[in-house]
């Protein structure tokens, strides 16, 4: 341990503002980027699933016709 | 060899991989740039001419280290967008670009703050942080000019040729600027060069470069999930591999 | 009737070489900016008008104007040069030309580099004559206007060299103007740092040969690399629009 109490850790001896300035500053923009990410990906999930519910559920409540055609979707992944 | 190249390539394959690496990256990037920054908060002995103030440097070197890393990434990124047109290559440009402009910024912050009690005053025209707000900028232009353009693949295809323009230019801007730099400022302020830093100082600066590097792989991971989502919710995998999640 | 008396037909693909291609460009894109005077004046105006704002807004004393004058006078320059490049392709992209030019046999970035350089000799070339006028104004000694000038000829190609590329990815954009000077100032920095680094140098008395070299040096990876990555560009706006 380089300081002697909590207070002197918290005083850096004078620099102490300027040290947890830059700290805060780094956590809340990193943390706040890596949230900010997190929930995007989480949104944009959630409305992909939405979607896909939906266009589920309209095609199966459709009235069922003599004969269908069915699209052949090929990925190319 | 090629087979692994197109499966690089492939945003499925990526997917995957990324999911199940990402939980790794964020447990290892947590604790090792908690380790770092703790123990040089804590633990580190104090710099005999910076005082604490020199604590800073366990954030200030990890940014800047990043801010400059990721555009050279983008770089090689921005070399396959326009010689192969990875559809992965343009996401990571795409994705990763905000996160380089905020690292940037930090860095910038991080040594304002850290001139003011080192120097007396908060911004000091030297050769580092001059060529760190000219990158700030190149970030900022490749962001404004993606959002600019609204067709997906001339944005990528357009942003790869300015960053790979801005990487030919940042070894000319760092060296004129540092030529510029002797020419006004004969050596009043110079950021003290250490030769020999001992062991309880280096040591937590690299957990925590290398804490922050895990960091910015999770986050690439998300964001270019997310950005692959988008441009590829019409296609059956991710429409399968949605439906199968649960929540 | 003689045989050889025959009209003979020029194969198409040696009709025009590279070098007349570009020669055609060229002489194209001058006369269409004689025809419209004004926009060649423009950036001339521009010029002048910043290099005043500088006595009126900061100081007319003669040690701060001999101080900063090169300083001032480069800026001017850069920013005017900034300006006009909105026009380098504007025009031919909206009438069309640009596609015409695109789909050349000749290949693209050798017509590009005749387009810059009619650019250059339109709008740097002008200001680079005008400079010692307004260096006398701000008290610059006979020396330093000499090599003013001479840095301003070596710098502004490259800065239409340059701008050329950022013209090109800004083509057909809503807010062009305001997105090229964000892309290309950074890229600009080199040039204004050690075409005004130069004239202090010799301001103090130094030999100026070097960083009049290295200018050099500047403008000829200007001239080989930025055609490349200007072509590039315009295509990729092309395809866009």
């Amino acid at each position: 341990m380089a300081f002697e109490s909590f207070s002197a850790f918290i005083a850096m001896e004078g620099h102490g503002p300027y040290v947890w300035t830059c700290y805060a500053v780094f956590a809340v923009l990193l943390i706040g980027l890596m949230v900010q990410s997190y929930r995007h990906h989480r949104a944009v999930t959630s409305a992909c699933k939405r979607r896909y519910q939906q266009q589920k559920s309209t095609v199966g409540n459709r009235p069922k016709p003599a004969a269908t055609f069915t699209r052949v979707e090929v990925s190319q992944d | 060899m090629w087979q692994f190249f197109h499966k690089l390539g492939s945003p499925k394959w990526f997917f995957g991989i990324a999911t199940r690496f990402m939980p790794w990256l964020l447990a290892a990037g947590a604790i090792l740039l908690m380790a770092g920054v703790v123990w040089g908060l804590a633990f580190a002995p104090k710099d005999y001419l910076q005082g604490n103030s020199y604590r800073i440097i366990f954030i200030h070197v990890p940014t800047a280290f990043l801010a400059q890393s990721i555009y050279i990434m983008m770089a090689f990124a921005a070399v396959v967008t326009l010689v192969w047109r990875m559809k992965l290559a343009d996401v990571f440009v795409k994705s990763v670009a905000p996160v380089g402009l905020i690292f940037t910024f930090l860095s910038l912050f991080t040594g304002a703050v850290w001139g003011k009690p080192t120097w007396g005053t908060w911004w000091v025209w030297d050769a580092r942080l001059t060529s760190m707000l000219i990158l700030l900028f190149l970030y900022g232009g490749a962001i404004a000019l993606d959002r600019a353009i609204n067709d997906e693949k001339s944005a990528a295809r357009a942003v790869a040729v300015l960053v790979l323009v801005g990487v030919v230019n940042i070894p000319i801007i760092q060296y004129s600027v540092e030529w510029w730099n002797t020419l006004h400022q004969p050596s009043t302020f110079k950021l003290t060069e250490k030769p020999s830093m001992p062991a309880e100082m280096w040591v937590p600066l690299l957990l925590s470069v290398l804490g922050l590097y895990c960091l910015f792989g999770w986050l690439a991971c998300v964001r270019m999930k997310t950005e692959i989502l988008m441009r590829e919710q019409k296609t059956r995998w991710v429409r399968e591999l949605i439906m199968a999640e649960r929540g | 009737m003689n045989a050889d008396a025959r009209p003979s037909v020029k194969p198409v693909s040696s009709a025009v070489g590279p070098l007349g291609a570009m020669g055609a460009v060229f002489a194209r894109d001058v006369r269409v900016a004689f025809r419209q005077r004004q926009d060649l004046l423009n950036p001339l105006l521009f010029f002048i008008m910043v290099v005043t704002l500088f006595p009126l807004g900061v100081s007319p004393e003669v040690a701060f104007l001999k101080q900063s004058g090169a300083g001032i006078l480069w800026v001017a320059a850069l920013l005017s040069v900034l300006l006009s490049l909105d026009h380098l392709f504007r025009h031919d992209f909206d009438d069309g030309t640009l596609e015409q030019l695109v789909l050349q046999p000749q290949p693209l970035f050798l017509l590009i580099l005749a387009k810059t350089a009619a650019h250059w000799v339109l709008t740097g070339l002008p200001l680079v004559l005008l400079a010692p006028v307004l260096g006398v104004m701000v008290h610059l000694d006979g020396n330093s206007i000499a090599i003013l000038c001479l840095t301003l000829l070596i710098g502004t190609p490259v800065l239409s060299m340059i701008g050329a590329i950022g013209a090109a990815l800004t083509l057909g954009l809503r807010s062009a103007g305001v997105l090229l000077s964000l892309l290309i100032i950074p890229l600009y920095i080199p040039v204004l740092i050690f075409g005004t680094g130069t004239v202090a140098a010799a301001a103090e008395g130094a030999p100026v040969a070097g960083y009049l070299a290295l200018m050099g040096a500047f403008l000829v990876l200007a001239v080989t690399l930025a055609p490349f990555a200007s072509a590039a560009a315009l295509r990729i706006s092309l395809s866009n629009s």
